[in-house]
């Protein structure tokens, strides 16, 4: 093995050490990571995708906050029973607007990618102030909290400061879309409001925990309902090569 | 000079703390800068009693082994700390109502479980890498640590690290990502510890006076490089106010997964595992009172494992809308890493030829073998897992959570451990441990708590991955997911009831330290001038 006499030369020398073991561990994340940023097909193109209203913002805050995402996955992956269980396996365009990814790595609940129209607004109260209520086997904890968790407009203007990171880092935010991010925050919960779906296609408006007041709970609510119902299915074409 | 200068920069952060505390947005970042404001205030207090006070010069052949003292409590209070948390939240798993309605806002499962991962891996097994890298470093350099009290800014930062991390968790301040929660400010201040961590460290080195560096401080370099590497590309965020926790992360959507993959498995591979070897390199070694098996060995499994660790990340994300070339990049190097796993296996347990008999009567050699063991099985175990037919079964299950703790309670535990016992006496100048008798039974609880771990994550793991995916004659799924819920229950239980004993195990060592520390006679003097290399 003489090869490895020539080790001397790097065992013996901190600095060469140093560089040489940083190099090696540089290639595997190179080729991996970068050319996901340029090549083409890495997310696919589809028809529906549009960045968060302000109130989803808010609702996807608290989805961070709470760990949800160490119990839940956002990832259908394409085989017969998820498929089955979940809907239509999820697509990486689905989650381009997520700083982070929030696909999971374990299902102690059930995948939540598309969770959104599944259950009515009032399951999700009752399934939120008590999971055992509604599913006896449950082992989720409680949030019942959120009822009590009034939002005002502090709330509403630190989403229009995370809107504008969002920009920032190219979401496609209108001038218009930052002009109303106060207004479309509260507007969500009020179904006689200015529509928020003009700005966000597909956005529901309504009032989601029942209650007079906007909470955090509406916000949660207003998150979950949308989760997986952006893309339209009926247009898209899976690409062969990827 | 340079005191006064430590004293208006000391200073000066108190009173930014202070008022960007009187400014904050929200509750993580108040907490956070009245904790920095309260650290820096008390460094601040203890320098101002000390400025003028003449300073004993430190003696250059002697070791610096305060910071290590410190480190090696720091690990096993931590440890019992993380352990904790995880016994209540298994239990919580099992029992649900150990969400306590009290507590909703702060102790939920969602909260708590950052708080175990980061408790055990960055501040149990964080503190034991920082300790014993200034430990073998010096040792085997025949150096003092190089930077006077840098090492000790590198233990009390890594505190104040942890302290943020863990505060921020309770009061719902994280990013989302997995094992890299903590917000902007905590990543930047933990980039500062970790580059003072690598300065020592290389400082050491560079003044060793051994011709070779020994093979234990290759990986110890290797970890603080690449984790310094990890942790900056993974954590770019931008922060959305200068006075608020919140930050958004730069990288989104599938990117994001892949970076955080190759983030996450390697904290696994660099954090918990090359760090750890280099522990292995040193310690095993001089309990067993043998050279280590194959220095060809340690080269060529060196190099391939450092190559090959950093590109098994992929494989926490099969068949997801991640492209496929990335997912079988990902696998392929996965199985590669088989190999130079057990390079490191084979040379941990040769090193023990000749001396085998010693696993007779020495039951810190004993922990140290069996952790070695655990290491080959975890090994085997994730490489196997990361096949994609199989991963299309275990992934999303409890089996990758059994998987990951006889690494973490097998591997880096039991190794810990065994280091604690064989550094207490050292440092402290004993003569002995308190008590072997009493390792022996936290080896043993220690190991029956892991068996009984893996074995009902392995149960409820495959199972659940079996209930999902059944379906009938007529092609419709058998079992609902609350079904399959139901059904862990037992294993649930089993799980957490291994996690109490491995949590007994670590406060019988815990006594044994402290008594070995307070009741045991002192050694003989060391001999003067004693920087004797180790080899």
């Amino acid at each position: 093995m003489g090869i490895l006499d020539h080790h001397k030369k790097i065992e013996t020398h901190a600095t060469l050490l140093l560089v040489l073991s940083f190099l090696v561990v540089t290639i595997g994340g190179i080729v991996q990571i970068v050319p996901l940023f340029y090549l083409d097909n890495t997310i696919e193109k589809v028809e529906g995708m549009r960045p968060y209203s302000p109130l989803e913002i808010k609702g996807r805050e608290i989805y961070l906050r709470e760990g949800c995402y160490v119990c839940h996955s956002q990832m259908i992956r394409p085989m017969r029973d998820e498929v089955e269980r979940y809907g239509h396996y999820s697509l990486a365009a689905e989650s381009m607007y997520d700083h982070p990814f929030q696909w999971g790595s374990k299902r102690t609940g059930p995948d939540l990618a598309r969770l959104g129209g599944r259950y009515s607004d009032d399951w999700h109260v009752q399934h939120m102030m008590d999971p055992r209520a509604v599913v006896p086997e449950s082992i989720m904890p409680s949030y019942g909290f959120m009822m009590d968790r009034v939002l005002t407009r502090t709330d509403a203007e630190h989403v229009r400061d995370i809107m504008r990171v969002y920009r920032t880092l190219g979401h496609p935010y209108t001038d218009e879309m930052m002009e109303n991010a106060i207004t479309d925050f509260f507007a969500q919960v009020d179904e006689f409001g200015d529509p928020v779906a003009d700005r966000y296609p597909g956005a529901q408006q309504r009032n989601f925990d029942g209650q007079p007041q906007l909470t955090e709970m509406d916000a949660i609510i207003a998150y979950m309902q949308m989760l997986g119902t952006l893309v339209d299915f009926e247009t898209f074409v899976p690409v062969a090569n990827r | 000079m340079w005191d006064y200068i430590k004293l208006a920069v000391l200073g000066l952060v108190v009173v930014v703390a202070a008022i960007a505390a009187s400014m904050a947005r929200d509750l993580p970042y108040l907490v956070h800068m009245l904790v920095i404001m309260l650290a820096s205030a008390v460094t601040l207090i203890w320098l101002i009693r000390r400025v003028g006070e003449p300073v004993p010069a430190a003696n250059p052949n002697e070791y610096m082994d305060g910071p290590i003292r410190f480190g090696v409590i720091a690990t096993a209070l931590w440890g019992v700390v993380g352990f904790l948390v995880g016994v209540i939240i298994a239990f919580q798993l099992a029992w649900p109502n150990l969400n306590f309605e009290w507590a909703q806002g702060y102790l939920n499962f969602g909260r708590l479980r950052p708080l175990h991962t980061s408790a055990v891996i960055f501040a149990f097994g964080g503190n034991a890498l920082i300790a014993s890298a200034f430990y073998v470093v010096q040792r085997t350099s025949a150096a003092r640590l190089w930077g006077g009290g840098l090492a000790w800014f590198v233990f009390w930062g890594y505190q104040l690290f942890i302290v943020m991390a863990a505060t921020g968790y309770v009061l719902g301040s994280t990013q989302g990502n997995e094992y890299a929660e903590p917000e902007w400010l905590t990543d930047l201040w933990l980039t500062i510890v970790w580059v003072a961590f690598l300065l020592v460290f290389m400082g050491t080195i560079i003044k060793r006076r051994e011709p070779h560096i020994y093979v234990a401080n290759w990986f110890y370099m290797a970890f603080i490089v690449t984790v310094a590497m990890l942790h900056l590309i993974n954590n770019l965020a931008i922060p959305v106010s200068l006075l608020g926790s919140k930050s958004v992360p730069v990288w989104s959507g599938v990117q994001s997964a892949m970076i955080q993959w190759w983030y996450g498995h390697n904290a696994v591979g660099f954090f918990l595992t090359a760090g750890f070897l280099g522990m292995m390199y040193y310690f095993i070694p001089k309990q067993a009172e043998r050279p280590v098996y194959s220095y060809k060995l340690s080269i060529m499994h060196f190099w391939a494992l450092i190559f090959l660790y950093i590109w098994a990340g992929p494989h926490h994300l099969h068949y997801t809308a991640l492209p496929d070339w990335a997912q079988t990049l990902g696998m392929t190097f996965s199985i590669m890493l088989w190999m130079p796993s057990w390079g490191g296996m084979i040379n941990g347990l040769m090193t023990l030829s000749g001396a085998w008999d010693k696993l007779r009567t020495d039951p810190i050699i004993r922990m140290m073998v069996v952790a070695v063991g655990f290491y080959g099985m975890a090994t085997f175990e994730g490489p196997m897992m990361s096949i994609k037919a199989v991963n299309s079964l275990s992934h999303y299950t409890d089996w990758t959570i059994g998987h990951v703790h006889s690494g973490a309670l097998g591997w880096n535990g039991m190794i810990t451990f065994g280091m604690l016992y064989y550094l207490v006496p050292k440092l402290w100048q004993r003569q002995g441990l308190y008590s072997l008798r009493l390792v022996s039974w936290h080896f043993w609880l220690a190991t029956i708590g892991i068996v009984l771990y893996a074995a009902s994550m392995w149960v409820t793991g495959i199972m659940e991955g079996l209930m999902w995916r059944e379906v009938d004659a007529q092609g419709f799924l058998v079992n609902s997911f609350a079904d399959t819920v139901a059904a862990k229950f037992p294993m649930y239980v089993v799980r957490g009831l291994g996690g109490t004993l491995f949590l007994l195990g670590a406060i019988i060592m815990c006594y044994n330290l402290w008594k070995t520390v307070t009741s045991t006679a002192e050694r003989s003097p060391a001999r003067a001038g004693s920087a004797v290399p180790a080899e």
